[in-house]
């Protein structure tokens, strides 16, 4: 089995390495194919669906998420046939009514020419999070903590911290803040105090003993510390004094 | 209990043993308790029974057998009797002494507890009865025949004979041919080859392989996976096990439905028996085969019936379906090779083994070979689990079958599949009842449900149900199914309350169509069929709730009101019985008065009434 | 409850893969899910708490908060709603005085709702513990419940 594949995307024809995803291949060619739940340090999902693409391999035609599918030989790839389009209006028709007044979202769904969702607007809804789960799956994967989880099933799922209360097992690291597409996360630091609300946590951050700056949570930094096999005393002065 | 079997020899010679005591020519009489008889009181019909047999002291003359589900359970609590095929129904406790001094000890038949049939009278051969008559019960045939507690009962008609030629007689590749020679479909719905499945299992990269049995039947109103499984466990468990054999697994699993517990009671204790007769475990009947099962409740969702859901959970994690991109036969389980089939599916390879794969394509049509069981529910005559073969007609098995719609209603729509399937009015009912049919026609054949409903059925409502069921039932991972279901609700809803638009129809063809499009898993992307369906075949009825602001089935509770008809006797019944005190009685012979500001329109009074004094509109 | 949850622990051998069927366990055990015995299952599996929670929501089998001494299902499956599955229900919260998934305030019942028992021919259906009523109606609602 050779090493490498040709398919075709947009009508243009580009070698690949089997193994890459869709989206990984157009990405890396300058096509631009919208994505909420993706991030490349943690595995796909396939929750948005907002990557949908349509592909035809011999006679068959179907739409796919690019995040997950393979490259395959002779694959041909459609990033914005009708088709996607139409499913992707759709998405952020959804999406749109979820997060009626959400940024991200509205910016997004704009771009597709959706102003407004389609349905009666009593039902609108005001979320930022649209449970794309990236804030647990980099504490799981990238963090290794897992202090969060998907909880609940259908319309009740969301990200949370077990038993709804205080997420003990968090380390304050805020990888959850950076990585959230829509801005859900409401995490700030304030007077050497790191707090992450939906969480309900907070955590003291170290002070730098050379200059002074509150760098990161103390937790944290034990939790690598550790982890590492540091010794103790390691993490007193911030990168930039070190 | 026998002891182990090492080899072929062993069990045929336990099997002659065992099938001499059931030739002896006793008086059998085999009782249904299977899940389905047991709202109708089958424990106590049991029970007294044993009592009554015990009491009389005549144990040794009567051969008595509790079994699981004989189909007919319109009619249950039901038993068979032989000789003479006699079947008796309604049984009540009050009965059985009546049935053992009679019919078993002196052979005369009681003629009350027959079927009876207006045109034809009193029928006594179960095979006579309409509801029997067309069905073809290869699968279910033997439910009557079996304690389904009993591995001996099971050895004795046949049992494990298939498994034997399979280690002893063919190779892995030849029981393969075979299956896929027989043209067997996968009975949970989709309907994929299983011959084609097994051979990829196979030939996929891996050393650890896994093979499991879907017992997870979540659709709402089937229950041919439990009438099977309660009722005979053993031939799923030989077929699981000709399956590892074929496919090269040594460990499989059996996932079983939360709800329920007979069908998770019996296969545990048939794998039990298995295994102390070494028809499970190391070196089944000394062939060097060795193969472990694991049985798994479910907790509770639907979705886990999706073969990727369920692999989930069987690692013990949320059933969250995944993309199928990789099959699950390249990597499934833990990532390794899985092969995944339904309950019915795995019943059936020991009769292909047994049989041969012609026997089993001559049954059915081309391309749809076999039997398929379906469960026959909601306002036919004759509810119960009823096998039939493929290409039957819908006709045929509503109306001979089934016997019609109940009460002198009209027939008005019939749900096949479940929450993915759809609803198909009367102009389909000449429709062959298999796969690729059912799915032409927007609906699925799904794990075998099948609810008829009639005029007093609302469409609209019907959709709007299984769409809460839905929504009840996602996983909540992908944003179509999440999102969109719950969507497609709400404006069902609206309809339903006579606040739907005409442009709301289009909207949920569009949202259908998307979810179709884009959802992760079978789930969702079947979900929109019973709106879709019922838009197609039903749009007058969509149209009357949202032009007229009416609900011609008189379901939608927005859209009707009950009314105390001029023929009112004013007996009072309804008014002790109304839970809000809607209603006053005024006096002896006259019609009550009906407050309705205080109705609920909880239908106590309609239900109540003995005269039909009350009316809806 | 430091026993209890080790001995089901131990009956599985550890095996992570049957949490479904340790809770299943644990709440066959207690009658629901004590966020005690969860804490300590967490320890001993080696698992997150969070993973946990999100196992034990995710599952409709599971309740975290006790149930009541009988425990009621309806079913909702087609075949019951068709034949008016859903007007028991509705009888059902009305005569208790509680929605679905709720307790009485006695503590008595527990009213859980049901998408199908495999006893569709007899719907609508209702189940108390072990006990199966079939063909209900609005008028056999009271008589039932006075059983218990």
């Amino acid at each position: 089995m050779s090493e490498t594949v040709t398919l075709t995307i947009d009508g243009k024809k580009y070698t690949a390495e089997r193994g890459r995803t869709v989206l990984q291949v157009a990405t890396d060619n300058g096509i631009r194919i919208p994505t909420l739940c993706h991030n490349e340090a943690i595995e796909p999902y396939g929750a948005c669906r907002l990557c949908v693409v349509e592909v035809t391999r011999g006679s068959r035609t179907r739409i796919v998420t690019s995040c997950l599918y393979p490259v395959e030989e002779g694959l041909i790839v459609q990033t914005a046939s009708d088709r996607v389009i139409r499913n992707r209006k759709m998405l952020l028709d959804l999406l749109l009514a979820r997060c009626s007044e959400n940024e991200v979202i509205k910016n997004l769904a704009a771009e597709y020419g959706v102003t407004q969702p389609s349905f009666r607007q009593e039902y609108w809804e005001k979320n930022d999070c649209i449970v794309c789960g990236l804030c647990v799956r980099a504490c799981e994967q990238v963090v290794g903590v897992s202090a969060i989880s998907l909880v609940n099933r259908g319309i009740s799922k969301e990200p949370a911290p077990p038993f709804l209360e205080k997420a003990t097992d968090c380390i304050g690291c805020g990888s959850c803040y950076y990585v959230c597409p829509t801005h859900a996360i409401k995490m700030e630091d304030k007077n050497g105090v790191r707090r992450i609300h939906n969480w309900k946590v907070e955590f003291k951050l170290k002070k730098c003993s050379k200059c002074g700056i509150y760098w990161a949570p103390e937790a944290q930094l034990e939790y690598i510390r550790r982890k590492a096999d540091l010794p103790v005393g390691f993490f007193d002065i911030c990168p930039n004094c070190r | 209990m026998p002891s182990k079997l090492k080899s072929p020899k062993a069990l045929e010679a336990l099997q002659k043993k065992l099938g001499k005591v059931a030739d002896a020519g006793k008086v059998s009489i085999s009782v249904c308790n299977g899940t389905a008889c047991r709202p109708y009181g089958s424990n106590p019909v049991v029970e007294a029974f044993k009592t009554e047999i015990e009491k009389r002291g005549v144990a040794d003359k009567i051969d008595f057998r509790i079994t699981g589900c004989h189909g007919f359970c319109e009619r249950g609590p039901v038993a068979l009797i032989q000789p003479g095929n006699i079947f008796y129904q309604k049984i009540q406790v009050d009965d059985i002494p009546e049935i053992v001094e009679k019919t078993l000890l002196n052979r005369i038949v009681i003629e009350r507890l027959l079927f009876k049939n207006d045109s034809v009278g009193n029928i006594q051969a179960q095979v006579d009865i309409p509801f029997y008559k067309k069905q073809q019960r290869i699968i279910l045939g033997n439910n009557v025949k079996i304690d389904p507690t009993s591995i001996e009962d099971y050895i004795a008609i046949g049992g494990y004979s298939a498994l034997s030629k399979s280690l002893f007689e063919l190779k892995p590749e030849q029981i393969i041919d075979m299956v896929k020679a027989s043209g067997l479909r996968g009975r949970g719905g989709g309907g994929f080859p299983t011959g084609a499945k097994w051979e990829s299992c196979r030939n996929a990269h891996g050393d650890i392989k896994y093979v499991i049995v879907n017992a997870d039947e979540g659709d709402p109103g089937a229950y041919a996976n439990e009438g099977l499984l309660s009722g005979n466990p053993h031939s799923v468990l030989e077929g699981l096990i000709i399956g590892a054999y074929a496919i090269g697994a040594h460990q499989g699993y059996i996932y079983v439905r939360n709800e329920y517990p007979l069908a998770l009671k019996n296969i545990t204790i048939a794998m039990q028996q298995a295994e102390k007769l070494g028809l499970l475990g190391k070196d089944i009947l000394g062939s060097g085969f060795d193969f472990n099962v694991r049985i798994n409740r479910g907790g509770g969702a639907f979705v886990c019936g999706e073969s990727t859901a369920l692999m989930a959970s069987l690692e013990g994690k949320p059933g969250e379906p995944r993309a199928k991109y990789i099959h699950t036969v390249e990597k499934g389980l833990w990532e390794r090779p899985s092969d995944l089939n339904n309950v019915e599916t795995w019943a059936n390879i020991p009769l292909i083994i047994n049989n041969g794969p012609e026997w089993f394509s001559a049954i059915g049509s081309s391309g749809n070979t076999g039997t398929k069981i379906f469960s026959l529910t909601g306002k036919v005559n004759n509810t119960g689990l009823v096998e039939v073969p493929l290409g039957i007609k819908l006709r045929d098995i509503i109306f001979d079958i089934g016997g019609g719609i109940r009460d002198g209603k009209k027939f008005k729509a019939v749900q096949t599949g479940g929450p993915s399937g759809g609803c198909l009015p009367e102009s389909m009912l000449d429709l062959p009842v298999n796969f690729d049919e059912l799915t032409k026609a927007g609906s699925m054949m799904g794990s075998g449900g099948m609810i008829v409903m009639d005029e007093d059925n609302c469409m609209v409502d019907v959709a709007r149900y299984f769409l809460t069921f839905l929504e009840e039932e996602s996983c909540g991972k992908c944003v179509p199914c999440r999102e969109g279901i719950k969507r497609m609700r709400q404006i069902l809803n609206d309809i339903c309350d006579g606040k739907g638009q005409e442009s709301d129809i289009d909207l949920l063809k569009e949202l259908g169509a998307h979810l179709q499009d884009s959802a992760l898993c079978a789930l969702g992307s079947s979900a929109p069929n019973p709106v879709l369906t019922t838009i197609n075949y039903f749009h007058d009825e969509y149209m009357a709730h949202i032009r007229d602001k009416k609900c011609p089935a008189g379901v939608c509770k927005a859209l009707i009101h009950f009314y105390i008809k001029d023929n009112c006797p004013g007996c009072g019944l309804c008014v002790k019985a109304c839970p809000t005190n809607a209603i006053t009685f005024v006096e002896k012979r006259k019609p009550v008065i009906l407050d309705q500001s205080k109705c609920i329109k909880c239908r106590t009074c309609y239900d109540i009434c003995k005269m039909g004094a009350v009316g809806i509109e | 409850m430091k026993d209890k949850v080790s001995e089901i622990v131990k009956k599985y051998n550890k095996d992570k893969s049957q949490l479904v069927s340790i809770l299943q366990d644990i709440q066959a055990e207690y009658n629901y899910l004590p966020r005690e015995a969860l804490n300590k299952l967490s320890k001993k599996l080696d698992i997150p708490q969070s993973q946990i929670y999100s196992m034990a929501t995710f599952f409709r089998a599971f309740s975290l908060k006790p149930r009541g001494k009988h425990i009621i299902n309806v079913c909702l499956g087609t075949a019951c709603h068709v034949r008016g599955g859903e007007l028991i229900a509705e009888s059902l919260e009305r005569q208790l005085n509680v929605k679905r998934g709720g307790t009485t305030a006695d503590g008595k019942f527990t009213l859980e709702s049901v998408n199908c028992m495999g006893c569709c021919a007899t719907g609508p259906v209702v189940k108390i513990d072990e006990e199966y009523f079939g063909h209900m109606t609005n008028d056999k609602v009271e008589p039932m419940l006075k059983k218990y």
